[in-house]
């Protein structure tokens, strides 16, 4: 018989789901801060339409909003993909089928975070890219 | 883990709305990795963003995301305080209508610069 203690459930072996239950919840207060932010200076104080390249090259020039949107890339992705991993083990019925989908998702992580990685760091802007950020 | 339906329902619109936050996500990734080639690529890629289409597909995005948040929320006070389980279901009511208040204004200030209404965002600012 299951003794209810009053909190949810959790996964309490001390292993890897251990782990993973604490940094989705770990990893949630942080993204609910930065992924909100984020959508309030991309969607409502600045239209869609005026996050140009010209925008970003005055943005990136302060090193902090790299550091940003580097946190809220790595977070989200991990949060996300660990995710993803969690419903894959909840349907996927075949073992062997479940090893190769989210050995494959953990190489697209790897992809997609060095993807995000080198952008954000590699990023210089061309010369003469300080017009006005509005798309017309 | 949950009983009653509010819960179930809960539930599912997490996982959903968390599965179309990721896409994006990647989707995002990528269009972000355009700035590599320079600000005319980059800029007929965001221009896109600034179609009536993606701007109606970005509510979607916004209110999966804020639900998410939400209900995230919800599910750390279930699992971290006392006895919190007992409330799931009015936190549940809570969390929807914290997304809907919070989204509608939001709603306004993505889809009013498509019909010319100066929504106050469209300056050059930051």
């Amino acid at each position: 018989m299951r003794i209810s203690t009053g909190y949810g459930s959790r996964p309490t072996s001390g292993g890897f789901e251990t782990f993973s239950w604490y940094f989705m919840r770990i990893s949630a207060i942080g993204l609910f801060f930065l992924a909100i932010i984020h959508l309030f200076i991309n969607h409502v104080t600045t239209d869609v339409a005026c996050t140009s390249y010209q925008l970003i090259a005055a943005r990136y020039a302060n090193p902090y909003w790299r550091v940003y949107d580097w946190l809220l890339l790595t977070l989200a992705l991990l949060h996300g993909m660990n995710g993803l991993r969690v419903v894959v083990d909840d349907y996927v019925q075949i073992r062997a089928w479940r090893i190769r989908i989210e050995s494959l998702l953990g190489l697209l992580t790897l992809a997609f975070f060095m993807v995000g990685t080198v952008t954000l760091i590699t990023f210089q802007p061309v010369a003469g890219s300080l017009g006005p950020h509005c798309l017309k | 883990m949950y009983k009653g339906q509010s819960g179930m329902f809960a539930w599912l619109l997490h996982r959903v709305a968390g599965l179309g936050v990721l896409l994006f996500l990647l989707v995002h990734i990528v269009d972000i990795s355009l700035l590599g080639f320079g600000p005319n690529v980059y800029n007929e890629g965001i221009a896109l963003f600034g179609t009536i289409l993606v701007r109606l597909i970005s509510l979607g995005l916004i209110a999966g995301l804020l639900y998410h948040s939400f209900n995230g929320v919800r599910i750390m006070l279930i699992d971290f305080v006392p006895q919190a389980v007992r409330y799931q279901r009015s936190m549940f009511w809570a969390v929807m209508i914290l997304t809907i208040v919070v989204f509608l204004p939001m709603a306004y200030f993505v889809i009013a610069p498509a019909f010319g209404i100066n929504a106050g965002n469209t300056a050059s600012g930051m």
